[in-house]
């Protein structure tokens, strides 16, 4: 198993009701977030494109918040989501510097937090939050080793592209452009 | 509050181009850690109460998820919904931080004027506050007449206000939903199909051919179903047409963006009809069939050739003619999007009947993929007396101007309230409900000189608002959350309702609307008209009348009937009368030109911005509605300030940086009352700036909104009045840019 998400950076309205949705969910305190929508703009006047990119951890295969985690609190769970247990974080935030795509946060408690994929609902064969509440439908979620499931349908006729993949951390984000 | 980093970051080039990096947080504490803040709920472990979402005038059916403890701890949408189909837009995921915002209105508050000349709020009780309004409602009926107490109303609270007034024999009403906003498409449409566009609109966007998009900004409006619509087109590879001089994310969402010169949108509108007619594009079925005045239409274009747009809105003739075509190969199937806030230019009728020409044009009316005949469910009056007759309505207010507006107008009520202006009839008192006049009317000037003559103002909100600053007495309203409320029964593709059950009891001392108005009703002896103790009562009722009742609607939320009034779509050759003085589509309106109005649109030039100025451009952000969410805590997270649009270009000439703070001041020497962040982009032109609608408040009682970005409502001092309808066209102002707080300036200047 292989839990993957796939972004349609073509639908995506940079809405950020994944980021409300988050919140709500996940009783992510104020001013601090799990996914966040990156805006970006090429071109001059009037030959541009924009790209609206809903960003959270990659849940990398080869994460290296897992493996510079001294207490073990970072880990991998079942299909590859990558979690943090927070009674077993001190809080040095290793992680936070090693992760190429600024997806922890530091809990105001005191602990080192991030996106779960909502492994809560996955759990119980949901979506995540934000895959169930985004407005144009434009997030996919799914077992890639599943062809049937969501994120595998939406991979197969489409290009994608992953963030830095230069980083080696073999992220699960997916961006349909 | 210091946030981690932003909520949405905007990255200048192409992709990859992510802050990345950050330090890690203060002090390590080399402890175990025991998490207090509890971690998410599952689903099963709270109870929903059904809802629609109050945040806009979407009004989404949903639920509100309750814990054990009776703390609200989400809102999601209703699967069975049309208008959300299941989830909601941020701003209704957000609705919580709505019914938590400590900043709300928390007790009754009269204003008292001290012996010293100043005057301040202070805290009262509801039978204080309420025998105020009643005493100061019978007062000025003895003193002018019941007509003279004017209402400004938006959404539910002001509906519960609208029959109380009227009970009490007043119908000087206007809300700024009609003359600042959509006011002009419902007088066009009627005009050309004697039927309303509705709300939500009818546009058949899930099954278009093509969606033509002039100013309107899905995607930054969030019109929840038709947003999710758009991206359904998206996926079907639907031809998507945006006209905007912004390149807004519907823009970067289409085939076609045509960045055209800001007020000129009529020279193309018109241009797309001559290129239908004259090179036979048309649908000559439907027009044969259902319309009126081709013959008229054909002669008044024949010369407003791409060509000739060209000159005027900046689009290449070759680009308007394969834009022309690409909708004349989906037709029926297109949607001409009739817009919502359309009062720009004070020619707004006429921009919006040559939409609806077009869409005539098209055949894409009453049919798949274009608009279609939607259907609401009439819900049954409650019993009660009849409405006393005012001797005078919002109607004489305009004494004989506007012929064709279908609602109050909430400038010249305001008007009506200054007597310099000397109205024949003259309002002497207000109700304000749900709508935060100072921010949603244009020219402040008027608004103040207005709410200073009147004698007395009383507010009902759930926030301490810009209006709240001008009542006498403020009357704490529950939020959506804690009430029941009117059913909701917009037309849909299926005809449905929705209910609203309170999902908490009214935080602090605040009281749900129907309560407030019931309260002031009792005390003017209008019991007859309030007869109920609680409106889960006339709910009740009502839904009986309806075949259910509130029990079953507690469960379902949402509930559809069959449609009576026939197919969604028109048959093909299908007799049809339409609702008009020729019974047929006018494309040469006949009410308009019996008025004095042209039949059909012209393009007439507007003024241009003089040097060093730049024309304004406003619109919206996602994830806030007007002025209202500005403060919620969930959506201030994600925008906590609107900053103004500047291109590289200008940015070089002014020698203005991302992020500086700069003042604006307009062509009439109106200045923000704060600083606006510079952003500089290449998506708005060179002579435009943009901003979002809804910042700047200037109440401190909204701790986090408060001088937050720049009012774009206090730059707005010229007005164009649509003279068909009474719209008020806002956008004609012009702005530059003030690098030096105006306040210090001011201050040398006298040292
Ligand atoms: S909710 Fe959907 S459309 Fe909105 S920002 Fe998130 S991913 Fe994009
Ligand atoms: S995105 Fe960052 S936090 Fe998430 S798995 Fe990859 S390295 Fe770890
Ligand atoms: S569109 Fe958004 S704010 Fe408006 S009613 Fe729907 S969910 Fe609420």
């Amino acid at each position: 198993m292989r839990y993957a998400m796939a972004i349609d950076t073509k639908k995506c309205v940079g809405c950020g009701d994944c980021v409300v949705a988050c919140q709500t969910e996940n009783n992510v305190p104020h001013g601090y977030c799990r996914d966040w929508i990156v805006e970006s703009v090429d071109g001059t006047y009037p030959s541009l494109s924009l790209e609206f990119r809903s960003e959270r951890c990659n849940h990398c295969d080869n994460s290296p918040c897992v493996r510079c985690c001294p207490t073990g609190a970072s880990h991998k769970a079942e299909g590859g989501i990558v979690l943090v247990t927070h009674h077993k974080c001190i809080g040095c935030g290793a992680c936070i510097q090693s992760c190429p795509y600024d997806a922890r946060y530091p809990h105001p408690e005191g602990y080192v937090d991030k996106c779960t994929f909502c492994i809560h609902r996955v759990e119980k064969g949901q979506n995540p939050a934000c895959v169930d509440v985004c407005p144009t439908h434009c997030l996919y979620f799914g077992d890639l080793d599943d062809p049937n499931s969501d994120v595998s349908l939406a991979l197969k006729d489409r290009k994608w592209k992953v963030l830095a993949p230069e980083a080696g951390t073999k992220p699960q984000l997916y961006f349909l452009t | 509050m210091k946030t981690r980093r932003d909520f949405i970051k905007i990255s200048a080039v192409g992709t990859g181009a992510t802050v990345l990096g950050l330090s890690a947080f203060g002090a390590k504490k080399f402890k175990w850690f025991e998490p207090k803040i509890e971690g998410p709920v599952s689903d099963e472990d709270l109870t929903p109460y059904a809802t629609y979402c109050e945040v806009c005038f979407w009004k989404c059916g949903a639920w509100a998820y309750v814990d054990k403890q009776g703390r609200i701890r989400k809102i999601v949408g209703n699967q069975n919904d049309p208008h959300c189909n299941g989830r909601l837009c941020p701003r209704g995921t957000g609705g919580v931080g709505m019914y938590y915002d400590e900043d709300r209105l928390k007790t009754p508050l009269i204003r008292e004027k001290k012996a010293d000349g100043s005057q301040e709020f202070r805290e009262a009780s509801w039978e204080e506050a309420l025998d105020l309004v009643a005493s100061k409602m019978k007062e000025v009926k003895e003193k002018y007449g019941p007509e003279a107490f004017g209402l400004f109303n938006h959404g539910n609270p002001g509906g519960h206000l609208e029959h109380l007034m009227r009970a009490y024999g007043s119908e000087s009403n206007a809300e700024p939903a009609f003359a600042n906003c959509r006011g002009p498409r419902s007088s066009a449409y009627f005009a050309t199909f004697g039927a309303y566009i509705g709300s939500p609109e009818c546009t058949d966007i899930r099954d278009t051919g093509c969606l033509v998009l002039i100013g309107s900004h899905l995607g930054e409006n969030m019109h929840n179903s038709q947003v999710q619509e758009m991206s359904q087109a998206i996926d079907n590879g639907a031809t998507i047409i945006t006209v905007d001089p912004r390149f807004s994310t519907a823009a970067a969402h289409s085939t076609h963006w045509l960045p055209i010169k800001p007020a000129t949108d009529i020279a193309l509108l018109m241009a797309w009809i001559h290129v239908l007619i004259y090179e036979n594009l048309y649908n000559k079925a439907f027009v044969d069939q259902y319309t009126f005045g081709l013959d008229h239409l054909k002669e008044h274009v024949k010369n407003m050739t791409p060509e000739w747009a060209y000159g005027i809105t900046d689009i290449k003739p070759d680009v308007i003619r394969k834009t022309a075509r690409a909708m004349a190969g989906a037709a029926p199937a297109v949607v001409i999007h009739p817009g919502r806030h359309v009062v720009w230019y004070g020619d707004d009728t006429q921009r919006e009947r040559a939409m609806a020409i077009l869409t005539a044009l098209l055949g894409a009316w009453g049919k798949r993929g274009g608009l279609y005949i939607p259907e609401g469910v009439s819900v049954p009056k409650y019993p009660q007396p009849h409405y006393p007759e005012p001797e005078w309505t919002w109607k004489d207010i305009n004494e004989g101007k506007y012929p064709l507006a279908t609602m109050g107008i909430t400038t010249e009520l305001l008007k009506a309230s200054v007597p310099r202006l000397n109205y024949k009839h003259q309002v002497k008192a207000w109700f304000v409900g749900g709508t935060n006049l100072p921010l949603a009317m244009p020219d402040k000037k008027l608004f103040k000189e207005a709410a200073e003559a009147v004698e007395f103002i009383a507010v009902m909100d759930t926030m301490p608002m810009e209006i709240t600053g001008y009542a006498d007495v403020i009357l704490p309203e529950a939020t959506y959350l804690e009430r029941y409320d009117f059913i909701r029964s917009s037309p849909n593709r299926v005809p449905n309702i929705a209910v609203h059950v309170p999902a908490a009891e009214p935080k602090y001392d605040s009281k749900p609307g129907w309560w407030i108005a019931k309260q002031i009703g009792e005390r003017l002896g209008l019991h007859d008209y309030f007869n109920y103790d609680d409106f889960s009562e006339v709910v009740d009722w009502q839904l009986k009348q309806l075949g259910t009742s509130l029990e079953e609607m507690k469960k379902i939320g949402v509930k559809e009937y069959p449609r009576k009034s026939g197919p969604l779509y028109l048959g093909d050759g299908e007799e049809f009368k339409f609702n008009t003085s020729t019974g047929k589509v006018e494309l040469y309106s006949v009410d308009f030109a019996d008025e004095g109005f042209e039949a059909m649109p012209v393009y007439k030039a507007h003024p241009e911005p003089p040097q060093n100025f730049y024309r304004l451009i406003y619109g919206r952000a996602p994830m806030h509605t007007f002025s209202r969410t500005s403060n919620n805590p969930n959506l201030w997270d994600l925008m906590s300030e609107n900053a103004v649009w500047v291109n590289p270009k200008v940015a070089d000439l002014w020698a203005l940086k991302k992020d500086q703070e700069v003042w604006l001041k307009n062509q009439d020497g109106a200045v923000t009352s704060f600083p606006v962040k510079v952003r500089v982009t290449e998506r708005i032109r060179w002579d435009s700036v943009y901003m979002v609608h809804g910042f700047g408040h200037s109440d401190k009682k909204l701790s986090r909104a408060y001088g937050r970005g720049a009012s774009d409502e206090e730059l707005i001092t010229n007005i164009a009045v649509d003279p068909i309808m009474g719209g008020t066209g806002m956008r004609g102002n012009f702005i530059t840019f003030l690098k030096d707080n105006p306040a210090t300036e001011v201050k040398e200047d006298k040292a």
